[in-house]
C-alpha cells in the first residue's frame, strides 16, 4: 500500500469524523437565517435575522437563560469550594483511607442525574419538613434545590480538576510561607491559592457548563425557576421554531470566540515567557520590551478576522431587511398554490368529461348500479387525500381512478381521521 | 557583632512510630557560631532541623532557643528561618516578592519591600535580577535568593538544609566560601546540613556527626578529622585505613594492639576513649593514607607496616599509592608531590612508617559505608 493513498484516507476518514461531528451545529446556525417557519436549511427561502429577533422576545427562553446563569453561578460557587475542600482532604487525609475516600467522593459522576435529582428533591423535602417550614420556605426553593442538586456531582467533577493540580504542590512552599512568619491563612491565600488558580479557572468552567446543560437532575428540582434546557424540552413539544437555532447558533459562536481567546492568551504566554528566557540581564533592567500580541500567534489573528466577521454580520443584521425578500417568497407561494389548484381545476374538469363519456359510451345499462367511487366518502375535492393524490400525477395510488375508496386512505393519509371513517361508508 | 543567639537539644528524641529517627541527642550551639550536622543519608539530619525550625514536635525533650523553650510554639513564631533541601522558592512570585515575603506578611508596603530587595540583592551579588522569576535564575542565582528570603526575616537562627547539594562541584565550592562570608557578616547562628564532609570541614566552627539517628561525635573539625571518637566519626570524615585487632596493652594515652593481620602497632589512643579501653578490647586503629611514610627497606618495629604495590595513581597534588599488606589487607597511602621523582612498580615491596601521634584507637564500631 502506498502512502499517498494512505495519506488520503487519513484525510477522508478526518473529513467524515468532522462532518459527523460539526454536521449537525452547521446546519442548525444555518437555519437560524432561513425564514422558513420551520427550522430547515433547504428549500432555502430568504436570508432573515428575523429569528434572532423572535428569540429576544420570547419571554420563556430569556427567563430560562437568566435562570441558567444564576443556578450556573450558584453551582460554580458551591461546586469549586467543595471541589477544592474535597480536594486538599484528599491530600491531608491518612493514606490508608485515600483510596477509598476517593472513591466515595467520585461516586456521584457514576450515579445517574436522575437519581441525583429525585434523591435531592426527597432529601431536602424532609429536612423542611423536619424543620416545620412551608412549601414556600428556602429550602424548597428551586434555585436553591437545583443548585444543590447540580453541584452533587459536578463538585466532584471539580475535585478531580483541582486534585490533578495540587498533586504537583510542593507542601514545603507552604511550609516556607509559615517559616517566615506567615499564619496558615495567609500560606493559603498568598501560595496555595495562587498555585491553583488555573485549576480552579478550568473548574469553574467546567461547572457552569455541566451546570448549564444539565437536564437530567435539574428536572426534578426546578421547581418554579425553569432553566434553558427544561424550557427548550418543553418548547419541543408544541413544535419548535428556527428562535432555537437562533440561540444555538449564539452558543457556537461565543464558543468558538472564547476557544480562540483563550488559544491566543496561551501562545501570548509562551511567547512573552520565550521573549523573557532569552532577555539579557541588562534586557531585563531595562524592562523586556514585549513582543507584540499577533507576533507568531495564528490564533490571535484568528480570533480578530472572527471578531471583524462578527461584527460585520451584527452591522448587516441591523440594516438589512428581508421584508422585500418575504414579500416575493409570499408571493411566489400565493402563485404557485394558484397554479396548483388551477392545475387541479383542470384535471377535474378533465376527468369530468372523460368520465361523462365513458358513462355515456357504456349506456344506461350501469346507470342503476354504479360502480363505488372514491368520490362517495368524500365529496369535498379539498379532502387532503384527494389533494395529494391527484395533486402528484407519478404517484401510484392515483394512476387509476378504479381504486377502491379505501386503498386511497390506506396510502395518502393513514392518520387522517376521514380515511379511518371510509370503510364504514 | 551580638552575641548571637545559642540553640540548645536536650534529650531530644523523635519517633516515626516505631522507628527511631533520632535518639537521645544533647547538643549546645553557641550564638554566632555556624554550627554543621554531618552524617550520611537518611540518618536523621533534616528531622533535627524540622524539630528546630518547629514543623515537627518532637516525642521527647526539648529544644531551646536562645535559652527559650519552644515547646508549642509554631514554626512562623520561632525566630528561625529554614532553607529547605529544595529551596522552595515561590515559583509565581518574582524574586523581589520571594525575597521579602516576610514583609509582606507584616503588612510592609510595596516601596518598602523593593527597597530592602535590593540592598539584600546587592549582599548576595545580584543585583538588578529582581524582576525576573525564580525559574529564569541559575541554581547558584536560585540559591542565593532563598539565602536573601530567609535573611529577610530576620531571623536570630538560619537554618540549611544541604542547600548546595544540588549544585555542581565549581558552584559548590565557590558558595561555601560566600556562605561563611554572609554568616560572618550578618553575625547569627547558622545551623547547617550536610553529608559533605569537605562542606562541613571548611565552613563550619563546630560539627555533629550523626549515624542513623545518633550523634557520635560533637567537636571542631580539626579535633573531629585529627581525634575522632568513634570508628564511624574515622571513617566517614576523610579517608582512613583501618586495621582491626585487639588492645594487648595500654601505655597511658597509648596503647599497643595485635591487628589481625599486621602484627602489633602501636597508636594513640582517642582522647574521648582515653582511659575507657583495657586490655583485651576489641579495637580499631585509623591512620590516614597522608600520615603514612615511605621508610627504608628492612624497618621493623611497632609503627611500621610491609606491604607491596597492587597500582598507583596521580592525582597532581598526590601520588596516591595502593598497596596490598600481609594477608591481603588493603592499604592506602598518599605521598604530597613536592616535585620529587618518585617511581614504584607493581608487586615492589614497601615499608611504610607512621608517626604514633597519626595513628588513633577507638573501640570497634560500625564503619561508613563506602
Ligand atoms: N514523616 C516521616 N515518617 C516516617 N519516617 C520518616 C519521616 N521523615 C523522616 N523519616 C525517616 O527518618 C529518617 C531520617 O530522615 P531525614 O529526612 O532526617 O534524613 P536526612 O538525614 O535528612 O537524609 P538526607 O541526607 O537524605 O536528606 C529516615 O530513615 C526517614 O525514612
Ligand atoms: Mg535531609
Amino acid at each position: 500500500m502506498n502512502t499517498s493513498f494512505l495519506r488520503v484516507s487519513v484525510w477522508v476518514y478526518l473529513a467524515i469524523f468532522f462532518a459527523y461531528l460539526l454536521g449537525p451545529l452547521v446546519i442548525m446556525s444555518v437555519t437560524a437565517f432561513n425564514s422558513s417557519e420551520f427550522p430547515r436549511a433547504t428549500p432555502w427561502e430568504c436570508l432573515t435575522f428575523d429569528w434572532f429577533s423572535a428569540l429576544f422576545q420570547d419571554q420563556r427562553i430569556l427567563n430560562g437563560i437568566k435562570n441558567s446563569l444564576i443556578i450556573g453561578l450558584g453551582t460554580v460557587v458551591l461546586s469549586v469550594a467543595m471541589g477544592l475542600a474535597g480536594a486538599l482532604m484528599l491530600t491531608q487525609i491518612w493514606p490508608k483511607l485515600r483510596a477509598t475516600y476517593y472513591t466515595i467522593i467520585i461516586a456521584p459522576i457514576l450515579i445517574p442525574g436522575v437519581v441525583l435529582g429525585i434523591s435531592t428533591l426527597v432529601f431536602w423535602d424532609r429536612i423542611n419538613r423536619f424543620l416545620g417550614l412551608g412549601a414556600d420556605s428556602f429550602l424548597s426553593n428551586g434555585i436553591f434545590l437545583t443548585v444543590i442538586g447540580q453541584s452533587t456531582f459536578i463538585a466532584s467533577y471539580c475535585m478531580l480538576v483541582l486534585v490533578a493540580r495540587l498533586q504537583r504542590y510542593d507542601v514545603a512552599l507552604t511550609e516556607a510561607a509559615l517559616d517566615l512568619g506567615a499564619t496558615h491563612a495567609q500560606a493559603f491565600r498568598k501560595i496555595l491559592l495562587p498555585f491553583m488558580r488555573p485549576a480552579i479557572a478550568s473548574a469553574a468552567v467546567l461547572a457552569f457548563l455541566a451546570s448549564f446543560e444539565n437536564y437530567n437532575t435539574t428536572t426534578f428540582t426546578f421547581g418554579e425557576y425553569p432553566t434553558l434546557t427544561i424550557e427548550l424540552a418543553q418548547k419541543v413539544r408544541y413544535g419548535i421554531t428556527p428562535a432555537i437555532s437562533a440561540l444555538a447558533f449564539i452558543i457556537v459562536v461565543l464558543t468558538v470566540f472564547f476557544a480562540l481567546l483563550n488559544e491566543a492568551g496561551i501562545k501570548r504566554k509562551e511567547v512573552v515567557a520565550a521573549a523573557r528566557r532569552q532577555a539579557t540581564v541588562g534586557e531585563m533592567t531595562g524592562k523586556v520590551r514585549l513582543p507584540g500580541f499577533f507576533t507568531g500567534n495564528a490564533a490571535a489573528v484568528v480570533l480578530v478576522v472572527f471578531a471583524i466577521a462578527t461584527i460585520s454580520v451584527v452591522g448587516t443584521a441591523t440594516v438589512y431587511s428581508p421584508a422585500q425578500c418575504i414579500a416575493d417568497v409570499k408571493e411566489q407561494k400565493r402563485l404557485e398554490a394558484e397554479k396548483r389548484i388551477q392545475e387541479l381545476r383542470k384535471k377535474r374538469e378533465e376527468q369530468r368529461k372523460q368520465r361523462e363519456a365513458e358513462q355515456a359510451e357504456q349506456g344506461e345499462a350501469q346507470q342503476s348500479a354504479p360502480k363505488p367511487s372514491n368520490n362517495s366518502g368524500f365529496g369535498n375535492v379539498f379532502a387532503p387525500n384527494t389533494l395529494s393524490g391527484e395533486g402528484e400525477d407519478d404517484a401510484p395510488e392515483t394512476d387509476t381512478d378504479e381504486q377502491p375508496s379505501g386503498g386511497n386512505g390506506g396510502f395518502g393519509g393513514a392518520f387522517d381521521p376521514n380515511s379511518l371513517q371510509s370503510p364504514s361508508d | 557583632m551580638s552575641a548571637g543567639v545559642g540553640v540548645d537539644l536536650e534529650n531530644l528524641w523523635i519517633r516515626f512510630g516505631d522507628f527511631v529517627a533520632v535518639r537521645d541527642a544533647n547538643v549546645n550551639i553557641n550564638g554566632g557560631d555556624f554550627f554543621s550536622f554531618l552524617g550520611p543519608s537518611g540518618c536523621g539530619k533534616t528531622t533535627i532541623l524540622r524539630a528546630v525550625s518547629g514543623f515537627l514536635e518532637p516525642s521527647e525533650g526539648n529544644v531551646l532557643i536562645g535559652g527559650n523553650n519552644m515547646k508549642g510554639i509554631g514554626p512562623n513564631k520561632r525566630p528561625t528561618a529554614l532553607i529547605f533541601q529544595n529551596l522552595a522558592l515561590f515559583p509565581l512570585m518574582k524574586v523581589w516578592e520571594n525575597i521579602t515575603f516576610s514583609m509582606e506578611i507584616k503588612g510592609a508596603s510595596s516601596a518598602e519591600r523593593r527597597k530592602r530587595a535590593d540592598e539584600l540583592l546587592d549582599m548576595i551579588a545580584l543585583p538588578d535580577q529582581g524582576d525576573k522569576l525564580p525559574s529564569e535564575l541559575s541554581g547558584g542565582q536560585r540559591q542565593r535568593v532563598a539565602i536573601a528570603r530567609a535573611l529577610c526575616a530576620e531571623p536570630d537562627v538560619l537554618l540549611l538544609d544541604e542547600p548546595l547539594s544540588a549544585l555542581d562541584l565549581k558552584l559548590r565550592q565557590h558558595m561555601r566560601t560566600e556562605l561563611r562570608e554572609i554568616q560572618k557578616r550578618v553575625g547569627i547562628t547558622f545551623i547547617y546540613i550536610t553529608h559533605d564532609q569537605g562542606e562541613a570541614l571548611t565552613m563550619s566552627d563546630d560539627i555533629a556527626v550523626m549515624r542513623a539517628g545518633v550523634i557520635d561525635q560533637i567537636a571542631d573539625g580539626k579535633t573531629i578529622y585529627n581525634d575522632p571518637s568513634t570508628a564511624f566519626a574515622a571513617s566517614f570524615v576523610g579517608e582512613n585505613n583501618v586495621f582491626r585487632g585487639k588492645v594487648k596493652q595500654v601505655m597511658g594515652s597509648e596503647a599497643l594492639i595485635t591487628t589481625n593481620r599486621s602484627g602489633d602497632l602501636v597508636a594513640r589512643i582517642s582522647t574521648a576513649n582515653q582511659g575507657k579501653m583495657k586490655e583485651g578490647d576489641e579495637a580499631m586503629m585509623f591512620i590516614r593514607p597522608e600520615a603514612f611514610a615511605i621508610a627504608p627497606d628492612g624497618a621493623t618495629g611497632d609503627h611500621f607496616v610491609t606491604a607491596s604495590v597492587t597500582h598507583e595513581e596521580f592525582e597532581g597534588n598526590v601520588f596516591n599509592i595502593f598497596t596490598e599488606g600481609e594477608g591481603g589487607k588493603e592499604i592506602k597511602v598518599s605521598i604530597p608531590n613536592l616535585g620529587q621523582s618518585f617511581e614504584s612498580h607493581t608487586g615492589q615491596a614497601i615499608t611504610l612508617e607512621y608517626e604514633t601521634r597519626n595513628a588513633v584507637i577507638v573501640p570497634a564500631g560500625e564503619l561508613a559505608a563506602e
